[in-house]
């Protein structure tokens, strides 16, 4: 484990219960627990969170060089979340849906680096055709249904994807993720009410990494302890360690448990942190370099769970190795992102429509 | 083996910047996400994150260079990577070694571009001045502004004045503004009147009309007008139906404002021109400047009117510099086009960023011998169609220019009101130069293929005037 099942990990599961006033008969989910990975897996966990890792930095260097425009925000520090979330869920069964930072979810969901780094570069063989950009993707057949520019609209379409999976009675569950920058957004609690009237099969993810933009949660939240947004719609929440690939693990394993067996809604809060500005034209001034410091140095997913690994015996070599078979995967992605060919010219009239009339 | 360093974009827009600040010294080591120098944009300072390990080797340019072009080598690393060479950095390195500017030598192996230029640059060229403004008494002395200072200025100037007035948005006291438009009004005006949001626009909005209704007189900033799509029916509903409703009791002096339309390489979602919707709506005054006199001039009519106000601004256009007046009080009558210049062979109607477009057309269009008059409509509701018709009966030629969708736009409307009240003026019919009818798309070369250009409006200026 990176770090034993600390109170951080687990502040709060029976709190909010305990509370005067609080509803003592609502049904709780248990106490999760970290998860207890085999070698393998928590080698693939080290594998995929450096793979996210390293593609990011790649990609801030491309958008330095140049060759990505726009708006590109990287998931650095955040690695845990999508790769503990989305190793626990059913493929071509549940499906996710997320904002505009989005490579990592992609990434951990094993769709090809070089097709999103392709994107990133707005090439013809980028996942979306190089028309949808870095927040902007999309992977029906992986059921990955984006990549959303508009804070919070994920939230609604999530809860519309849950609603399907109820009504078609596939046995899928719904992961949509959003900031805690997007978690004040009106159609959130709009969509709360409807899922948890519904009981539809649905986690809602908040990745609390501390700020929206340069706004940080206390400045922007009455109620900063975010895992309690779903208590007034009886959606109980839970907070977990975001750093911490085995905590996420555990408490996903949690929540599908009470969403599978048709309880309705959960909320996971998951406390994380973006050591990279919000995009790349964030100059990062509402925080100092310490605070950045002080989580790297302390709470990093990667050197977290590099730990355990070593703890199980794997080799400081065989890491290295690791790293550079991830070094060349992601080269290779990038080399593929900067030569291959923009889109056709033709392509600019394409999918605005489906049906010819 | 060394690997190049070399000065990053750290904008959307960025071109060259200031090394203000080297934060390692030659022989310090590295590794990925140690801060190595802090570099200063036309925006802000930023600090530039190492992403190899490695040694500094030799740094190529001091601290405090200005104008650093975008990929100037500025360090050397030496890898020590050395362990496994295959993903060391130097082998990486080699498709980097192109300047960002887009030089290639060898262009006849490489068929991919090196680096996306933005579609956007289409839209940025324009270098010719607007002409002075009538309005603006002579001998005035003018002070090189920026559309980003200009409206800053107006709003402080009318904050002073008025205490009623207080501004709202995302990230507009603290951070400065996500563009830098309110920089330092928090300082100034304090936390009560300069206050940071959550990301509700939907709930500002309403909070803003509310408040408006009852005495005050809010500026409420979207970050782009994109996500006031969350707050619309706040907008017309709420703020532009009231006074009406109300057989005249009840108003909402409020001004809604925030860059509009296309931005460089942001995508379908984040680049959009809302100018129709809401000059589509009785109840709403809507103004959407292009320099910065227009801006301030036309902000601080805004804050004063006793009516609801959707004043559209461009990002593109912000850092733009252009002559703002310098009064003790320049405010400028909403619903007056602006001929930015005259001529006698065809008229070039546009607003917003379009006016730049229109204005480079002109002059290129006056060195084949065809003189254009440029009306920037500036308000486009109330729309000051006299201006219009009265150029239109002197050239007898129209084009309309706009950075937006086709299709029920404010061409649609321009040529309507041709249509309808100058059809004896008509030698040709008007023509409309705009955005192609699709979301605008991510990939640099479909960006620009979609985007008005000059090229496009010196064609149709050519066709009205049947010299094609
Ligand atoms: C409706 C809307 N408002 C504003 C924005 C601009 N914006 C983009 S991201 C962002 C901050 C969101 O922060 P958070 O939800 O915490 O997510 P994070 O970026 O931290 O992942 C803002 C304000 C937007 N895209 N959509
Ligand atoms: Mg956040």
């Amino acid at each position: 484990m990176a770090k034993p099942a600390s109170s951080r990990t687990r502040k709060p599961a029976t709190a909010p219960a305990t509370l005067p006033g609080a509803d003592h008969n609502r049904e709780r989910p248990g106490e999760p627990e970290s998860y207890k990975a085999s070698k393998e897996e928590l080698l693939e966990f080290y594998r995929q969170m450096l793979l996210i890792r390293r593609f990011e930095e790649r990609a801030g260097q491309l958008y330095g060089l140049g060759f990505i425009g726009g708006f590109c925000h990287l998931y650095i520090g955040q690695e845990a979340v999508a790769v503990g979330i989305q190793s626990a869920l059913t493929p071509g069964k549940d499906s996710v849906i997320t904002g505009y930072r989005d490579h990592g979810h992609m990434l951990a969901y094993g769709i090809d680096p070089k097709l999103i780094m392709a994107e990133l570069t707005g090439r013809e063989a980028g996942i979306s055709r190089g028309k949808g950009g870095s927040m902007h993707m999309f992977s029906v057949e992986h059921k990955f249904y984006g990549g959303h520019g508009i804070v919070g609209a994920q939230v609604s379409l999530g809860t519309g994807l849950a609603f399907g999976h109820k009504y078609k009675e596939d046995g899928g569950v719904c992961i949509a993720y959003f900031g805690d920058g997007a978690a004040n957004q009106g159609q959130v609690y709009e969509s709360f009410n409807m899922a948890e009237l519904w009981k539809l099969p649905i986690i809602y993810v908040i990745e609390n990494n501390g700020y929206a933009m340069g706004t940080s949660v206390q400045r922007s939240s009455s109620e900063g302890e975010l895992y309690r947004r779903g208590e007034s719609f009886r959606i109980p929440g839970i907070q977990v360690d975001g750093m911490d690939v085995l905590a996420v693990r555990g408490a996903t394993e949690t929540a599908l448990e009470y969403v599978r067996a048709g309880k309705g809604p959960i909320l996971l809060e998951m406390k994380t942190y973006r050591y990279r500005g919000h995009s790349m034209s964030d100059p990062a001034k509402y925080r100092s370099r310490d605070e950045v410091q002080h989580v790297r140095d302390t709470s990093d997913p990667i050197d977290g769970l590099k730990k355990v690994l070593m703890e199980a015996g794997v080799k400081e070599e065989d890491l290295k190795s690791l790293d550079a078979q991830i070094r060349k995967t992601v080269s290779e992605a990038a080399d593929f992102a900067e030569s291959s060919p923009e889109p056709d010219a033709s392509e600019l009239y394409t999918d605005v429509l489906v049906e010819q009339y | 083996m060394g690997l190049e360093i070399k000065m990053p974009a750290l904008s959307p827009t960025m071109e060259e910047g200031t090394l203000a600040k080297w934060l390692v010294k030659e022989g310090d080591t590295v590794k990925s996400g140690d801060i190595m120098a802090e570099i200063e944009t036309d925006k802000a300072t930023m600090e530039f994150e190492a992403v190899d390990e490695g040694t500094i080797e030799k740094i190529l340019i001091a601290e405090g260079t200005d104008n650093v072009k975008v990929g100037t080598v500025i360090a050397m690393l030496s890898g020590e990577g050395e362990e496994t060479p295959a993903a060391a950095p130097p082998a990486e390195a080699p498709k980097a070694e192109a300047p960002a500017v887009a030089q290639k030598a060898d262009e006849s192996e490489a068929p991919a571009p090196k680096k996306a230029e933005s579609g956007t640059s289409n839209l940025a060229g324009a270098k010719s001045a607007p002409a002075a403004d009538p309005a603006i008494p002579e001998g005035t002395q003018m002070v090189r502004t920026t559309v980003r200072e200009a409206l800053r200025d107006a709003m402080a100037e009318e904050m002073r004045k008025d205490d009623r007035v207080f501004l709202m948005g995302e990230e507009v006291a603290e951070y400065q503004g996500a563009y830098k438009v309110t920089q330092g009004l928090l300082e100034e005006f304090g936390a009560r009147r300069v206050i940071d949001t959550p990301i509700t626009e939907h709930g500002f909005a309403g909070i803003g009309a509310g408040a408006a209704m009852g005495g005050l007189k809010p500026i409420v900033e979207f970050m782009t007008f994109n996500f006031a799509m969350q707050a619309i029916d706040q907008i017309i509903n709420s703020a532009a139906k009231t006074n009406y409703m109300s057989g005249g009791q009840m108003r909402c002096p409020i001004v809604f404002r925030g860059p509009n339309g296309a931005a460089s390489r942001v995508g379908a979602q984040h680049s959009q021109n809302y100018a129709p919707w809401y000059a589509h709506v009785p109840g709403l005054v809507v103004i959407a400047p292009y320099d910065a006199s227009d801006a301030k001039g036309l902000l601080k009519a805004a804050i004063r009117s006793e009516d609801p106000v959707v004043f559209l601004e461009n990002e593109l256009v912000y850092g733009r510099s252009f002559d703002v007046p310098q009064l003790d009080d320049h405010v400028l009558p909403i619903g007056k086009a602006r001929i930015v210049r005259p001529g006698k062979d065809v008229t070039l109607v546009s607003y917003s960023i379009g006016v730049g477009v229109a204005l480079e057309a002109a002059e290129a269009l006056a060195g084949e011998g065809i003189d254009a008059e440029v009306i920037d409509l500036r308000t486009l509701r109330p729309l000051d169609t006299a201006t219009v018709l009265e150029s239109l009966k002197k050239t007898n030629r129209l084009v309309v220019v706009e950075e937006g969708w086709p299709v029920c736009s404010i061409s649609s409307e321009i040529i309507a009101v041709c249509m309808e009240q100058g059809f004896d003026d008509l030698d040709a019919p008007v023509l409309r130069v705009t955005n192609e009818d699709v979301p605008l798309p991510y990939a640099a070369n479909l960006e620009k293929a979609a985007l008005v250009d000059a090229a496009r409006v010196i064609a149709a200026a050519k066709k009205v005037t049947y010299r094609s």
